[in-house]
């Protein structure tokens, strides 16, 4: 089934400037295979080499984290929104 | 007990008064409070004037940075005669000459585990307007163990995140565990930020800041804040004290402050001038 994905501005190289698309799947797992296929290098910026997902960077299904949920296995049904949310850096001077 | 306002307070701060939820008594509290600025910069610059407006009587500032031309585009603390001052001065001078009640501490140092736990022991709320995560690592931390809220703030080209940890509510652990290893995320890389969006998430900050000291309203404790300045949006997401954060959960494995070294591939320690010319603008 269809399910919209939102990106930040972070990601959107990866998908040719597009704040959101259309991934198909099952799962949220499924759902980043899916999107891997149509922009390459995308799950590389999510997933570490074993598979799971990067420690800074968050999924939500609609305005719920999945690690609260059942991670990349956490099913996905026609209408959701999800949203991939890196941390974000930015803010005043170096303090080191 | 609070002294009497004088004629020009009761006027200075007439349109607090009237309002039932700060009053006199409200008013008090923001000129007995004291708040913690990490950054006088994007973030910093709106926080620090609205605070100083609305008579917070104390501010501190931690910032160990000059005034560059290319922080004028956003950095509203700062002018353009105060080019090459320490930042901690201009914008000290800045809410002197707005607010004569409001008394600045400043801290022109680089915070580092040895020095954080000290500078953020007698403030009310910290105000997190770093650029940097080993400083919003350390930040977060030390409000952590210290017991202290921490209102976060970060921008990215047109995006901003805005929300509240509060003592036992969860962290910034609890919602990214770990900082991005160099070069992963972009934040030091020359990607820009328009100017106004700092003053957006800022002044979110310092709302967030005003209520914790009046007690008033609901923080953002919980709730992740997203602004996107393109679509004029605001979304919000869900935001959980995690059970196996790795500083505020059940079996906590950083106990000790962590000075991470190692971002966008020069150290921390050399983060500022080194960095900027390595890496471009900053934000």
């Amino acid at each position: 089934m269809a399910v919209q994905v939102r990106v930040t501005a972070v990601f959107q190289k990866f998908t040719k400037g597009a704040k959101t698309v259309k991934g198909q799947g099952q799962t949220i797992g499924q759902l980043v295979q899916d999107l891997e296929r149509r922009y390459p290098g995308f799950a590389k910026q999510l997933l570490n080499p074993d598979g799971s997902l990067h420690q800074f960077v968050n999924i939500y299904l609609n305005d719920e984290d999945i690690r609260f949920l059942g991670n990349l296995d956490t099913p996905v049904s026609e209408g959701d929104v999800v949203s991939i949310l890196p941390a974000l850096s930015g803010g005043a001077a170096p303090l080191g | 007990m609070a002294s009497a306002f004088t004629e020009e307070q009761i006027k200075r701060y007439s349109r607090h008064i009237i309002l039932q939820q700060v009053g006199g008594k409200g008013q008090r509290k923001l000129l007995a409070g004291k708040v913690l600025l990490i950054g006088a910069g994007g973030l910093g610059s709106p926080a620090a004037l609205y605070l100083a407006a609305a008579g917070v009587g104390t501010i501190g500032l931690v910032d160990y940075d000059t005034v560059d031309l290319s922080n004028l585009q956003r950095q509203i603390l700062h002018r353009t005669a105060d080019l090459g001052r320490p930042k901690i001065d201009s914008a000290t001078d800045t809410i002197a000459a707005l607010n004569p009640d409001v008394k600045v501490v400043p801290y022109p140092v680089r915070l580092s585990s040895e020095n954080i736990l000290d500078i953020i022991a007698d403030y009310d709320v910290v105000v997190d307007g770093t650029d940097n995560f080993p400083t919003r690592y350390l930040v977060n931390d030390a409000c952590v163990m210290k017991g202290k809220p921490n209102v976060h703030g970060s921008i990215f080209l047109f995006e901003g995140q805005a929300t509240t940890f509060l003592p036992g509510r969860g962290c910034y652990r609890c919602l990214y565990p770990a900082p991005p290893p160099p070069g992963m995320v972009p934040s030091c890389q020359e990607a820009g930020v328009l100017g106004v969006l700092p003053g957006i998430v800022g002044s979110i900050q310092a709302v967030e800041a005003i209520k914790l000291i009046l007690g008033i309203g609901d923080s953002l404790a919980g709730r992740l804040l997203l602004f996107d300045a393109l679509s004029m949006e605001f979304r919000q997401l869900k935001i959980r004290r995690s059970p196996d954060c790795p500083v505020c959960g059940e079996h906590p494995t950083v106990t000790q402050l962590i000075d991470y070294e190692e971002f966008c591939g020069v150290p921390a320690l050399v983060h500022s001038q080194e960095a900027e010319a390595a890496h471009g603008a900053r934000h």
